[in-house]
């Protein structure tokens, strides 16, 4: 019979695992980073010709203010309200002649579809919150994607973060574009 | 009547301790697989907002953070937000030279996919942020992420 090879001590292989394990949990954090992706708008060539100016119906200012007001349109707004405002604007489903017009564009998948010309300018102040200005944002941001979920619903009878063919994601982009512009910062009330 | 119990009779048995190591590797590699690796020590405290929209980031290594809030020690910094870069408190002139350095360290093909993630304290004025932002769109580092928590937005009822 060959020689039996003697077994190795495994007791402090617990230890050294332990001493790993340890050193992961200090190390490492757990956190996931979300958060809201924006496109900001590329820097003004002072030398470019200026813009063609869009027409007012077309957009739907939202103001907040340095003490955390909204001004909607013109008038003192509500956060509660604003998600189904931007809805309505951006939807126009009355063609009302204030709000923004529509377009129809023969769009791939889709078809001959009225895509909403409304951009939403967003205008904070420096002396805003930030998490005030997130809630904005967010809650702009919902407002497109709850036009998407419903455009994509009809056509594609799937939520819009549901769908996995990469042409039907263009398509319903194409179709409701996320119209959210920030205006050039200004100062109003110092704080 | 009475039982005496034998002086050292029962032993308790010995654990058998051999799959201890397994149990410990094996929530060892749990914490390696969903952890990821700290890279700076905060100096400003980013308690985040939250939001409901978000998105996850992908691909960490294209992601550089600016980290913006009220510095953690307040006797000797003050309160008022500063920008923290790396490992140390910069100003809103040091952020183009640091989006540059961050491009510097991306394969070119993959420079246009470079995102900038802002890690804001929700008590911050938008005046910081709005410098910050300015500075970024001078050096076209145009995709941001605002860094939010998922939950209930503020306000909202």
């Amino acid at each position: 019979m060959a020689r039996m090879t003697p077994e190795i001590n495994a007791g402090s292989m617990a230890d050294i695992a332990f001493l790993l394990l340890i050193f992961f949990l200090v190390t490492t954090t757990m956190d996931v980073d979300t958060g809201i992706n924006r496109m900001l708008p590329p820097p003004i060539d002072p030398n470019a010709p200026e813009p063609p100016p869009v027409r007012e119906r077309n957009v739907f200012v939202v103001l907040v203010d340095a003490q955390d007001r909204l001004m909607v349109e013109g008038e003192p707004g509500n956060i509660n309200a604003l998600r189904e405002r931007a809805k309505e604007f951006l939807l126009n489903p009355d063609d009302n002649p204030n709000m923004p017009v529509k377009e129809t564009t023969e769009i791939e998948h889709i078809g001959q579809f009225d895509v909403s010309r409304g951009i939403i300018s967003l205008q904070n102040d420096r002396g805003t919150s930030y998490e005030m200005y997130i809630a904005v944002q967010n809650e702009l941001a919902a407002a497109v994607r709850e036009i998407r979920d419903e455009v994509s619903r009809q056509y594609f009878g799937r939520r819009f973060n549901e769908l996995t063919d990469e042409e039907l994601v263009t398509a319903v982009r194409r179709a409701v574009p996320m119209a959210i512009s920030e205006a050039e910062p200004r100062d109003i009330g110092r704080r | 009547m009475a039982r005496f119990r034998k002086e050292g009779g029962k032993k308790t048995p010995k654990i058998n301790t051999a799959s201890l190591p397994d149990i410990i590797f094996m929530l060892l590699f749990f914490f390696m697989v969903t952890t990821v690796m700290r890279e700076t020590t905060l100096f400003v405290r980013t308690s985040l907002p939250s939001a409901t929209e978000i998105q996850q980031l992908e691909r960490r290594s294209l992601v550089s953070f600016i980290y913006i809030g009220p510095p953690l020690q307040s006797q000797v910094f003050g309160t008022e937000p500063r920008i923290q870069l790396y490992d140390a408190f910069a100003s809103v002139d040091d952020i183009a030279s640091f989006i540059e350095s961050e491009r510097q360290a991306t394969a070119e093909a993959e420079r246009p996919l470079m995102t900038t993630s802002l890690k804001v304290d929700r008590g911050t004025r938008m005046g910081i942020v709005t410098d910050v932002k300015q500075e970024l769109r001078m050096v076209n580092a145009l995709r941001v992420n605002y860094s939010t928590t998922r939950g209930e937005v503020a306000g909202i009822r």
